[in-house]
């Protein structure tokens, strides 16, 4: 498939072409072949050829995204858009390994990767309330109540397919606003794990296993056998996937790969690295299920709401953020896997250029920033820009920004980075055609 | 000594006797006062619900289509409970509803839903994701909860129509705080700009969609280039356009936010209310308010808002019935007549029972308990979801089956918190059952996933809803062994037998009674028991596998 977006044509929302992607392609086929063939304890070998074949760096296109969610609004003075003077009030400026970018002097160990990321610094929308600008971010839209469009995580899985065990979006320590497979379907919803130190929710069954064992027994030799009957043909296939369901999460129950959750399986010093920290632990997580498969992990870190107070609440944050999204890096760097891995951090917007009286930073939808590095993004650029003296009594602050890029901009630019056409649209269960993203890649981020 | 021991033992066998009791009491369920066994014909019903099933029938013959015979009662009565409370019903309610004539318990169920809170707080908080969604909304600005409660309030008390419930909710001046209606506007307000302005905007397309059922979103930046927005009259139907949106939001230009004082409303007569800039225009220009169909209704009469009100629920707009008619039968099925839920063509084609259903409610008054009466008696509410000959997918299409529709979280999480409880857990439950339903149902939702707005999308399940079924904390503690709180226990401790332990586990978990095949399988189960701890096991097992059925996750 190319990798440049076509004048869309519609697909319904129930029928998710492959990404057509020459890796995928491949993948598909060989899987495909395999089955067909009868040839089916070939499967594992094709599998294992065509992640290798998927694996291949230079051009091809990333594989899966991880999305470091700042929930609260983190200010782009204090993390990576430093404007340190007397009408900001910012803290000072750091030079990092990328030329001429400097960032916040609380990031030091971010600093010495920038090399391997890229900012948007001139971020503006139109959402200033919490709920409605995560909505926006995370699923590229404004709120549009006739309609619950889907995160990037659900749309990525939706275009591509896969054959593991895993959940194949996965989102750890959620706040309220998790990502949704929203008109996509329940399916697509973000698989939500709390703080990785504790054991997976709801994968260990709460009795011995003979006694499960004769509970599934009776639910659908006995129960379901029950109501299936006076009823459609194929009820379970054609209509409630009950009983699918229940036999794809008995599969997840059993799964080798759960263990891709498990932190305590990777050594101290890398988790040290990481951080001691939930988001810490999360963030090493993110990387050992990229790993495994898994496409898209949303990891968020809360508490960037800074209404007062705003440098001491950003400080304890960026003790917090620089060790783990520094580690991340250095570790999908170290293990292959940052070529195929697309990173993005940030939040729902941004927060005031000035100081209010409580020593805090407001909402600031009007040009903050996203970070992204990784799969298809080159490092170390930057647009767009925010004016270090802004005037505090403009009319109209989104011209406060110089080269100013919406929210699905954004959306596009990781779409196209993996390798789906952004404006392929779908056609929603309203019978509205809706495009992936309506927005422009950056080709200016792309590698 | 021995006087003490004999007092403590007393004790418990007290206490224990009091517990079992309830396995068959029913005295804690009241008549409800507004029932009489004539219900029916006293209310003038029966002509109303004759019209409809006729024009089913029509329908059905029409398509060919033989229908499914009516569902026990037990089952209907379920449908209503799920429908209008979120729950199903307790045992002690089934095993008093029992003791009614079969002819009278629909209606003696309906008397005592409308009489129960739950009906109120459960409908209030459906209308409201409606008129307002979700979302937290603005800081300070909104409060969803005084909303909820407000129209909760209403339909409880009964005395306000669904009509002037509309009207307070469009027209209403006032605090946020003491005029709980006002928080429609508010939900909108614009935190970003001075004054916190409601936004007109949102307001229109909101209005339009709740209480009309006319999706007119897409105006607001073009004109209607799908032939999706049919507007004009019936004689003369055209399509829509951008300034149709933009004159509806003019209603909504004067509204301002007062601080203390709340939301105000400009005189009408100050012009420049509302500008936009339409497309392709080089300027903004002033837009005045105007209704986008049947102006000959509206009244330029009051604050702008009161004639888009008054407009709105006039009785010969009839598009305001017809959306009442479809939310009040999607809450009843969990799917709407006309799908998408709000977006009913103006002037047709309407399905059978949607014009008839609205004219009825026209008729008298908006009234909401009787258009819910109303649905529940017609064949298609009391048709069974299965049948003995082969069913397609059409069956259910056209409505000759009753359809089968996934429970939402709220419904499953309250379900399965009654199922657990022999007794009714309802407002008069003591504190203790009140903090758990509380607590579980609000974790157990939000780990299945709130559907939000969005709740008659109609979808299956997901593993990790699936998981937290088989081995989430809310089953586990509903079914596990505690003699004080759960049901499974309580059973399995004073059911004279395994029969009937099976059997008052299937009546409180799926509202009915076990096949034979069930009663066969499940008996042998039970025998093998050799120690009351083994019943106990048995019974926490039985519950588990009925809560994790497709009976108990699905309306049917």
């Amino acid at each position: 498939m190319s990798r440049h977006g076509t004048a869309g044509k519609t697909h319904p929302t129930s029928d998710p072409p492959g990404c057509g992607g020459i890796s995928h392609w491949n993948r598909r086929t060989l899987l495909r072949a395999a089955g067909l063939s009868g040839f089916a304890w070939l499967t594992p070998l094709a599998q294992a050829l065509a992640r290798a074949q998927e694996q291949v760096p230079g051009g091809a296109p990333a594989k899966s995204v991880i999305v470091l969610w700042l929930q609260g609004g983190p200010s782009q003075l204090e993390t990576f858009d430093p404007h340190p003077n007397a009408e900001t009030g910012g803290l000072a400026a750091i030079e990092t390994r990328a030329p001429g970018v400097k960032i916040c002097e609380l990031y030091p160990r971010l600093a010495e990767q920038m090399d391997l990321i890229s900012l948007v610094r001139s971020v503006v929308s139109k959402e200033g309330d919490h709920e409605r600008a995560t909505y926006n971010l995370k699923t590229g839209y404004r709120p549009d109540p006739t309609l619950i469009h889907p995160s990037i995580g659900a749309v990525i899985c939706h275009q591509l397919r896969d054959d593991i065990d895993l959940p194949r979006h996965v989102s750890i320590l959620p706040n309220v606003w998790a990502a949704r497979g929203g008109y996509l379907g329940d399916q697509f919803d973000a698989f939500k794990v709390s703080d990785p130190i504790g054991p997976v929710p709801f994968v260990t069954s709460r009795v011995p296993e003979d006694r499960y064992q004769r509970r599934l027994a009776n639910l659908t030799n006995v129960l379901e056998a029950e109501f299936a009957r006076g009823r459609i043909r194929g009820l379970d296939e054609r209509r409630t996937l009950h009983q699918t369901m229940t036999a794809n999460a008995r599969r997840l129950m059993d799964s080798e790969q759960l263990k891709a959750f498990d932190v305590r399986e990777a050594p101290e010093s890398l988790r040290k690295n990481f951080g001691d920290t939930p988001f810490g632990r999360a963030c090493l997580v993110a990387a050992r299920l990229v790993k495994a498969g898994v496409r898209c992990v949303e990891v968020t870190l809360a508490g960037w709401d800074t209404h007062a107070n705003n440098h001491d609440g950003h400080r304890t944050q960026a003790e917090i953020l620089d060790p783990a999204f520094a580690a991340l890096l250095q570790h999908l760097r170290e293990d292959g896997l940052l070529n195929q891995t697309l990173v993005l951090c940030g939040g729902e917007f941004g927060r005031t250029p000035a100081i209010n009286p409580l020593g805090g930073r407001d909402h600031w939808p009007h040009g903050f920033t996203i970070a992204l590095a990784g799969g298809g993004i080159a490092g170390g650029r930057v647009i767009g820009e925010t004016n270090p003296r802004p005037d505090r009594e403009a009319k109209d602050p989104a011209r406060l920004v110089s080269d100013p890029r919406g929210i699905a901009d954004i959306h596009a630019t990781i779409l196209r980075a993996i390798g789906i056409e952004f404006d392929r649209e779908l056609i929603t269960p309203i019978g509205r055609p809706m495009k992936l993203s309506d927005g422009r890649p950056i080709d200016e981020l792309l590698a | 000594m021995w006087k003490r021991h004999l007092l403590f033992l007393i004790s418990c066998l007290a206490g224990l006797s009091a517990l079992g009791a309830n396995l068959l009491r029913t005295e804690r369920v009241r008549t409800p006062r507004q029932f009489h066994s004539e219900q029916v014909a006293a209310e003038g019903l029966r002509d109303a619900v004759d019209q409809v099933d006729r024009e089913f029938q029509s329908a059905w013959e029409g398509a060919g289509l033989q229908p499914a015979p009516k569902a026990p009662s037990l089952l209907v009565v379920r449908r209503l409970a799920l429908g209008l409370m979120g729950t199903v019903p307790s045992l002690e309610e089934i095993r008093a509803l029992e003791l009614v004539p079969p002819d009278q318990q629909i209606d003696w169920w309906l008397s005592r839903v409308f009489e129960d809170r739950r009906f109120a707080d459960y409908v209030a908080e459906r209308l409201a994701r409606a008129y307002v969604g979700t979302e937290d909304g603005p800081f300070l600005l909104f409060r969803r909860r005084r909303f909820v409660s407000w129209i909760s309030d209403q339909l409880h008390e009964g005395k306000t129509s669904y009509g002037q419930l509309a009207y307070h909710i469009l027209a209403d001046q006032g605090l946020w705080t003491d005029k709980p209606s006002v928080n429609f506007v508010t939900v909108t307000s614009d935190q970003n700009r001075d004054g916190n302005p409601p936004d007109p905007i949102r307001l229109a397309a909101r209005t339009t969609r709740a209480f009309l059922g006319v999706r007119i979103d897409c105006l607001q930046c073009h004109d209607d280039r799908l032939g999706k927005v049919g507007l004009g009259t019936a004689a003369d139907p055209r399509e829509g356009t951008q300034i149709d949106f933009h004159q509806l939001a003019a209603f909504f230009g004067g509204v301002r936010n007062h601080g203390l004082t709340g939301i105000r409303d400009e005189p009408p007569a100050v012009k420049d209310q509302y500008r936009t800039r339409l497309l392709h225009a080089e300027s903004e220009q002033v837009v005045e308010p105007r209704v986008p169909f049947q102006h000959e209704l509206w009244r330029e009469e009051g604050t702008l808002r009161q004639q888009l009100a008054a407009w709105v629920t006039h009785v010969e707009n009839r598009a305001f019935a017809r959306m009442a008619v479809n939310r009040v039968w999607a809450l009843m099925f969990g799917k709407p007549l006309v799908q998408p839920i709000d977006d009913i063509p103006l002037f047709g084609p309407f399905p059978p029972g949607l014009q008839l259903l609205a004219d009825d409610f026209v008729a008298n008054g908006y009234d909401m308990r009787r258009l819910i009466r109303l649905i529940a008696h017609s064949a298609v509410f009391q048709a069974d979801s299965r049948a003995d000959i082969e069913l397609q997918p059409t069956h259910e299409d056209q409505w000759a089956v009753f359809p089968l529709v996934r429970l939402r979280p709220e419904q499953v999480a309250g379900s399965v918190l009654q199922a657990a409880s022999l007794s009714t857990i309802d407002a008069r439950s003591n504190i203790i059952w009140q903090l758990i339903k509380f607590g579980q149902q609000n974790d157990f939702v939000q780990a299945y996933g709130d559907m939000g707005e969005d709740e008659f999308t109609d979808r299956g399940g997901t593993i990790p809803q699936r998981l937290l079924m088989m081995n989430g904390d809310l089953i586990k503690e509903r079914t596990e062994q505690n003699i004080v709180l759960n049901a499974s226990s309580r059973i399995a401790l004073f059911a004279p037998d395994h029969r009937t332990a099976i059997e008052s586990a299937y009546l409180a978990v799926l509202t009915r009674r076990p096949s034979p095949t069930e009663s066969a399988h499940f008996e042998a189960e039970f025998a093998e028991a050799r120690s009351a701890g083994d019943r106990l096991q048995a019974v926490e097992d039985l519950y588990w596998t009925l809560m994790n059925s497709t009976e108990f996750l699905w309306n049917h």
